[in-house]
């Protein structure tokens, strides 16, 4: 999600904000999150990155209030003598693909600059994937010589000036030493040759995805004309990202020129502003909507949200991304419709509803407890390396690259009831408590699809207790659900040797319950006696 | 009798009655005529106050006490004097044998030796001890001894004697202290008085016994109990406001008819993620968004399944483009902890069957995500969605559904706007109007599954409606919660004494 923040008085120079325009903006799809005098800002959802700048957004806005001017076009110039870039083959390894644009004639402000800028800044965190994807250069056109080459040199042999330094450094010593460098030194990690855009004047432009050269890679007020790159992995989002750009600097008053690329002989132009063509159905966009619309009406929705519609083909802007389906222009259909004027309607289909026997089992288990006086409690599944110390269980379970000390996956859950014991050690006495939840474990069968058993297990816990009262406990429970179960002696490191009872059904052990050690409950800094229970609740599952 | 004596009459315990006849005198005097220890001597009073016969007083004062050493002389008699009644005997002696009859320590001869001598009674000379004064004189008690036979006294009423007398012995080991005690006195009130001194009636009934019930006789009264006092208290078992709220929740899909699903919280990132068409270079399947678990690879049993979804993702399917990248099955068999319970959906539809359509079906349970924790965000959170498979439903009929769910939940006015979600086309987001705050909650995501995510399930893309509200938010919301650690915090005070319902 990205939250995007217009200036108000830059806002306003197109649409007056009134309280009408205001809903209308959480209706076409860019929720209002906050306005004020000075700033309005909106989310743009992922889908949409052609809203994400001021232009964009208004390209889209006005149409939608308007009468529906459908799709907008721009006038792009062929490409003029030494519009063209080359790329060279050993680009392929590390950043394969480039498209490349010229717009000229601006008339840039302080407004426009930061526009722009912010517009690359979010189209990189977005589409881009942070710059892994897409990465966008934009150059004065004054400075730099045509024709342009992209291409990979050894890491060492790159020596530039970049943005926001003093002198001039290598390839390798911008991922070291650099801030832009370190922060995206991953993105050319293990590589020996780093992609760079150079002029023909050999000097260097920039070293995608992570920095311009200082000399030839800022756009200022003066900037009339533009030289502009998208670098990446995926040659449609990176024409789609750069359409973005180009009609965006159009928006703005520039004039799109095309420039020639030349993939070790394959000749493309970029950028193309066909519209993609989609076919779609009145008849399937009045079934999702349940809606009755006629094709005149589907033209005049189409229309106002910036398509165009030609006998059961719509015309798709070059600058969206997410049109994949005629799903996706049906909802924009709806969009234009407004969610606010469909009416709801629930269909007359009876089914029945039902709760799943494993979750009625769980909690007729839980309404058992409460009817003994005990409290529930809910921790968490994963727990913490030192939670395994109190009782250890079961070879651990390990999340990656967890954000907290909480990493392992729960084996057991007395160690979590310990804790809230512990945690509780000034409340009033006596603390009786039960959990019935999810444990895992490792399954060596090689039936399960994810190689992880899951069981529930249930843990009840008193405190002050001792053997006698939990194992009327269990006696109540067994009884409640009719089942039969044997008791044999059991050792367990965490409670009284003598004082534990091991639970079978057949021959299989489902749990044991005893009174916990004093030593286990030191180290847990517990200072009053508990007696627990813990064991698979599975098996009263009918 | 008097109406009010009469009432208290009927409510006295069998403590209260004790003392009554003795009210007239001091507390120390009740104890004392009714045996009664100083805890239940107390409470009667606290019971009496509180029906308004009388007022306690607390008193703090501070005594000279007798310290460990004061109770030993008090009962073998001062060092000092034990000397002087050896020395009256023999009148004079040398320091060896003074100390060896006196049965004295080092430290008690040396200090009664001084004591001795600056009154003037002994004088030493040529190294023997010689008693000067009179044999009569031997016999006066002295100041020491008469003070420590008077102890406890109150240290502000102390004369000038007394005054002298404590100073100097305080200097002394242990002999005397100061302790601070509080004195409990009362003072009757009107009410108190015309009782006080009185016998009651005491055939007043106590607590019901199986025998009383047996034999029940008509005119047997019961003593009245005082309904104001307090009583110690209770807490009982209670369900966890997670689980009450769970119950809640799949109480309002039931009545809806929707049937619920039950799965697991670990799963391959292929039913997490690819088979709800989101692509794989998508963020949320990155390292710092979702938790994988280490060393672990699932599998992907269904290989018809599998290359429909490859396709979907790749190429598209139903007329879809796809997202036109190479799709990996190495990818797709990372194990992650589930991120939502659409992933039970996404199960529920490959497993259905066509005769079965139309079905509703809810998950309701504990998802995950690779989060830091505060007052908004939690590594573990819930969620619930319904899902209403239906070859007719669309978009009116998901926002009569929605309608519906939301006055389920106890609200009447939902706005519906578009929204975006990975699965679903279209999308709309549901608010809510918290009359209470007086603005609109955003709490119900809704959409209708993409005929990418449906097509490979269903084998052809029936309309999927799905949504689900924003469970911890609306059960914060309902429990007056505002930091989101509370919920597994687990303070028992506070799951025992929570508003119920």
């Amino acid at each position: 999600m990205t939250n995007v923040k217009f200036p108000r008085k830059e806002f306003e120079k197109h649409i007056k904000l009134t309280k009408e325009v205001e809903e209308k903006i959480s209706l076409f799809g860019t929720p209002l999150e906050k306005i004020d005098n000075e700033e309005i800002e909106i989310e743009v959802f992922p889908n949409r990155p052609d809203l994400i700048s001021l232009h964009g957004f208004m390209r889209g806005f006005k149409t939608f209030l308007g009468n529906g001017s459908g799709l907008k076009k721009y006038d792009i110039k062929n490409p003029e003598k030494d519009f063209s870039v080359k790329v060279f083959p050993s680009v392929n390894k590390v950043r394969p693909f480039t498209v490349c644009a010229i717009v000229k004639g601006f008339n840039f402000d302080d407004e426009k600059i930061k526009e722009i800028i912010e517009l690359q800044e979010k189209l990189h965190f977005t589409i881009g994937r942070n710059r892994k994807k897409v990465a966008i250069g934009i150059y004065p056109l004054g400075k730099i010589k045509l024709p342009i080459k992209y291409r990979a040199l050894a890491k060492d042999k790159i020596k530039f000036v970049p943005l926001d330094a003093e002198k001039e450094m290598s390839g390798s010593e911008i991922l070291r030493k650099h801030p832009k460098g370190k922060d995206y030194a991953h993105l050319l990690k293990d590589e020996e040759r780093y992609p760079i855009f150079s002029d023909a004047g050999s000097s260097i432009l920039s070293m995608p995805p992570i920095i311009n050269s200082k000399e030839t890679g800022k756009i200022d007020e003066k900037t009339k004309d533009v030289f502009v790159e998208c670098s990446g992995s995926d040659f449609n989002t990176l024409s789609k990202t750069l359409n973005i750009v180009v009609t965006t600097l159009a928006e703005m008053g520039g004039q799109i020129y095309q420039v020639n690329l030349d993939y070790m002989g394959k000749k493309i132009t970029t950028p193309d502003l066909t519209p993609d063509k989609m076919k779609i159905s009145v008849d399937n966009a009045n079934k999702v909507l349940g809606l009755k619309l006629k094709e005149k009406n589907l033209r005049g929705l189409l229309h106002r949200m910036g398509y165009d519609y030609k006998e059961g083909v719509v015309h798709v802007p070059p600058w969206r991304t997410d049109v994949l389906h005629e799903v996706d222009i049906i909802e924009d259909i709806a969009i234009a419709y407004g969610y606010d004027k469909l009416i709801p309607e629930i269909p007359n289909v009876s089914t029945i509803g039902e709760e799943s026997t494993e979750s009625k089992t769980m909690r007729k288990l839980a309404e058992l407890f409460v009817g003994l006086g005990m409290l529930e409690i809910q921790t968490y599944h994963l727990v913490r390396k030192e939670d395994f110390d109190i009782v250890k269980a079961g070879e651990k379970i390990e999340v990656e690259d967890s954000r907290t000390d909480y990493r392992f996956l729960r084996t057991n859950l007395i160690n979590n009831v310990l804790n809230v014991l512990s945690q509780n050690k000034d409340k009033d006495y006596p603390q009786k408590v039960f959990e019935v939840g999810t444990v895992f474990s490792r399954d060596n069968s090689g039936e399960s699809e994810t190689g992880i058993k899951e069981t529930n297990n249930l843990i009840a816990a008193i405190s002050p207790g001792n053997f006698t009262e939990i194992k009327q406990i269990v006696n109540y429970l067994f009884a409640s659900f009719e089942i039969e179960f044997k008791l044999k002696e059991d050792v367990n490191s965490c409670l009284i040797d003598g004082r534990t009872a091991a639970i079978f059904l057949g021959d299989k052990k489902i749990g044991y319950f005893g009174e916990v050690h004093p030593r286990t409950l030191k180290a847990a800094g517990i200072k009053m006696p508990v007696a627990v229970l813990e064991m698979n609740s599975d098996i009263f599952i009918n | 009798m008097p109406k009010e004596t009469e009432k208290l009459a009927e409510g006295l315990s069998p403590l209260e009655r004790k003392i009554i006849p003795f009210l007239n005198l001091s507390p120390r005097e009740i104890r004392e005529k009714t045996k009664l220890d100083s805890t239940s001597l107390l409470r009667a009073l606290k019971f009496l106050e509180n029906k308004g016969a009388l007022k306690i007083v607390v008193e703090k004062n501070r005594f000279v006490e007798l310290g460990s050493n004061g109770a030993y002389y008090k009962k073998n008699r001062l060092p000092e004097r034990r000397l002087l009644d050896v020395l009256g005997e023999k009148r004079t002696l040398g320091f060896d044998e003074a100390k060896s009859s006196s049965k004295l320590s080092d430290n008690e001869f040396k200090v009664s030796l001084g004591i001795l001598k600056n009154r003037g009674l002994i004088e030493i000379k040529n190294g023997r001890i010689e008693m000067k004064s009179e044999r009569s004189e031997l016999t006066k008690q002295m100041f020491e001894e008469k003070f420590l036979e008077k102890l406890p006294l109150k240290e502000d009423e102390l004369n000038d004697e007394e005054k002298s007398v404590f100073e100097k012995l305080k200097k002394r080991k242990d002999i005397v202290e100061v302790r601070e005690k509080k004195i409990f006195t009362f003072i009757l009130t009107e009410l108190g008085k015309k009782v006080a001194g009185r016998e009651f009636r005491n055939d007043f009934l106590e607590e019901v016994t199986p025998e009383i019930i047996k034999k029940w006789k008509k005119g047997k009264v019961f003593r009245k109990y005082d309904i104001y006092s307090d009583v110690p208290k209770i807490s009982g078992g209670r369900k966890h406001f997670v689980s009450e709220a769970v119950e809640e929740g799949k109480r309002i899909w039931i009545e809806l008819g929707f049937k619920e699903m039950s799965g697991k919280k670990v799963q391959t990132s292929f039913w997490n993620f690819d088979v709800l068409f989101t692509a794989q270079d998508h963020p949320v399947r990155e390292l710092h968004d979702t938790f994988f678990i280490k060393d672990f690879k699932g599998k992907i049993s269904d290989k018809k399944l599998l290359s429909k979804v490859k396709q979907a993702h790749e190429s598209g399917v139903e007329g879809s483009k796809g997202w036109n990248y190479k799709w990996k099955e190495e990818e797709a068999k990372k194990v992650v902890l589930r991120t939502h319970t659409t992933c039970l959906s996404a199960k529920k539809l490959f497993e259905l069957k066509k005769e079965e359509l139309p079905a509703k079906f809810f998950a309701i349970g504990r998802n995950f995500r690779n989060e830091t924790v505060d007052w908004s965000h939690g590594f573990e959170f819930n969620q619930t969605e319904g899902i209403v498979v239906d070859e007719n439903a669309n978009l009116r009929n998901l926002i009569g559904y929605l309608k519906n769910f939301a006055e389920k939940l106890g609200f009447k006015k939902i706005r519906i706007q578009p929204a975006y979600f990975p699965y679903t086309e279209p999308s709309l987001e549901g608010a809510v109007w918290n009359e209470e705050k007086k603005e609109w909650v955003e709490v119900l995501a809704a959409g209708i599954f993409r005929p990418e995510v449906t097509a490979p399930l269903l084998g052809e893309p029936i309309p999927v409606l799905a949504w689900g509200p924003g469970f911890d938010r609306l059960m914060m919301m309902a429990n007056k919660i505002n930091d989101m650690r509370k919920i597994y915090e687990n303070d028992l005070k506070y799951l025992r004494n929570r508003r119920a319902g």
